[in-house]
């Protein structure tokens, strides 16, 4: 997974570089069907991803302690993450889908469904 | 009472008329007040010499925190063997404490394994009672429901309650559960409103020993060191004059004294954390080997009738 953390990392970087607003950083594989959101340092690498809906949304832990991926209108759940423990979810209908770390909960994030 | 104002120089934010109302009755505790109230990093050995000369104290508990079971990664990979150290510790003090107070995140992911071991290595230790509360490691999965089985027994809610002991009242609280998107630790409505009726019946001359996992008080909020309604619970306990909160949490001793509350975060038996903002982020902190057993360790809690304040002592497993 090493070289889709490094576009990720880098896609971030030019987004953050090329614009004022952070808010909008785009998936590492736009128009495709899935999307990686690590996790490290207690935070969701992109905070607000942007996908088209049907996308598979996948989140890996890389901490050394448990995370769990909660929806804040609980439309879903992953189990406990250990590290590198790693949780799906396809979005189907459009909309802004809010959600955090349930076990830490200064740790959130968002999902764009277009 | 002019002896007490002589003493009383230090700018602690005690209101005076309020400091020497309380000192009527407690007749000393002018050590502690001088000392800013903070007794910190002694070596047991320190201890057994403070003891001797404060005279033998009417008891003693011992504070643990964050044994972590399950833990396996590099920061410590054997949680089980420090765990075990500190026990050994304790078995080691001059005087048999009362009690121990576990103040959570007894397992690392509420496995029953996890569970297991904690009581195997638990049960090595010479004390009487354990008294519990859970950290978040320890709710996983089911809302705590195999924790309140385990160690919550006779307790309301998630895991709260209070207990009288020689004079002293405890109170156990939760502050790890429902907890909310972007928010810190939290005790809810349900426990506030009990906290509020529990102490009503406990005279303001009682000192009372507060022990939950997260801290009552914010350190950092960034990384969630803190708990969103700990100022009500406070609120509730203004009347008293000494109020000793224990944490765990954060894996590393902290210490506050805010009027005649004082707050002490302690060291865990399994791994260090970094100090506030000073890591990209709040987990495990890696250190070589042979520093490890200075970043881990115990508190000691002194009580001696007729001296308001207790004594804390934190000692580590070097």
């Amino acid at each position: 997974m090493r070289p889709l953390f490094f576009v990720v990392a880098c896609s971030m970087f030019l987004f953050a570089a090329s614009g004022p607003s952070r808010a909008q950083t785009q998936s590492a594989k736009t128009g495709s069907d899935s999307s990686t959101i690590t996790i490290d340092n207690f935070t969701f690498d992109a905070q607000t991803v942007t996908v088209k809906a049907g996308t598979q949304v996948t989140w890996i832990n890389h901490d050394d302690v448990p995370h769990k991926v909660v929806s804040t209108e609980k439309k879903f759940s992953s189990p406990v993450l250990d590290t590198d423990g790693r949780f799906s979810y396809t979005f189907t209908a459009p909309g802004t889908y809010e959600y955090f770390c349930s076990i830490h909960p200064t740790m959130k994030g968002r999902v764009i469904v277009r | 009472m002019g002896k007490y104002i002589v003493h009383d120089h230090n700018d602690d934010g005690l209101d005076r008329r309020g400091f020497l109302k309380c000192m009527a009755w407690a007749g000393t505790g002018i050590v502690w007040t001088a000392a800013g109230g903070l007794f910190t990093s002694k070596t047991l050995g320190a201890l057994t010499r403070d003891r001797l000369a404060a005279g033998a104290g009417p008891f003693t508990f011992v504070q643990i925190s964050d044994s972590h079971i399950g833990f396996s990664k590099e920061a410590n990979k054997d949680v089980v063997a420090t765990l075990r150290e500190a026990v050994n510790r304790i078995n080691a003090l001059p005087s048999r404490p009362d009690f121990v107070i576990h103040t959570g995140d007894l397992t690392h992911l509420s496995k029953p394994g996890e569970f297991d071991t904690l009581d195997q290595v638990l049960k090595e230790m010479k004390t009487d009672h354990v008294f519990f509360v859970p950290g978040e490691h320890d709710v996983l999965e089911d809302d705590g429901a195999q924790y309140l089985e385990r160690h919550g027994k006779n307790t309301l809610g998630h895991g709260w309650y209070s207990f009288d002991h020689r004079g002293v009242h405890f109170i156990g609280l939760v502050n790890v559960v429902d907890l909310r998107a972007g928010g810190l630790g939290l005790l809810g409505r349900e426990q506030l409103e009990w906290l509020e009726r529990d102490v009503k019946r406990v005279k303001s001359s009682t000192p009372v020993v507060v022990f939950a996992h997260i801290p009552l008080w914010t350190i950092y909020p960034q990384w969630g060191w803190g708990t969103d309604d700990s100022a009500q619970a406070l609120s509730y306990l203004k009347r008293f004059g000494s109020v000793t909160v224990l944490n765990g949490h954060i894996h590393q001793v902290l210490q506050k004294v805010e009027g005649r509350v004082t707050f002490h975060t302690a060291m865990s038996t399994a791994f260090p954390q970094p100090a506030p903002g000073t890591a990209p982020g709040p987990g495990p902190m890696n250190v070589p080997a042979d520093q490890l057993r200075r970043l881990l360790g115990l508190r000691t809690v002194d009580y001696v009738q007729n001296r308001q304040a207790l004594a804390v002592i934190d000692s580590t497993l070097a």
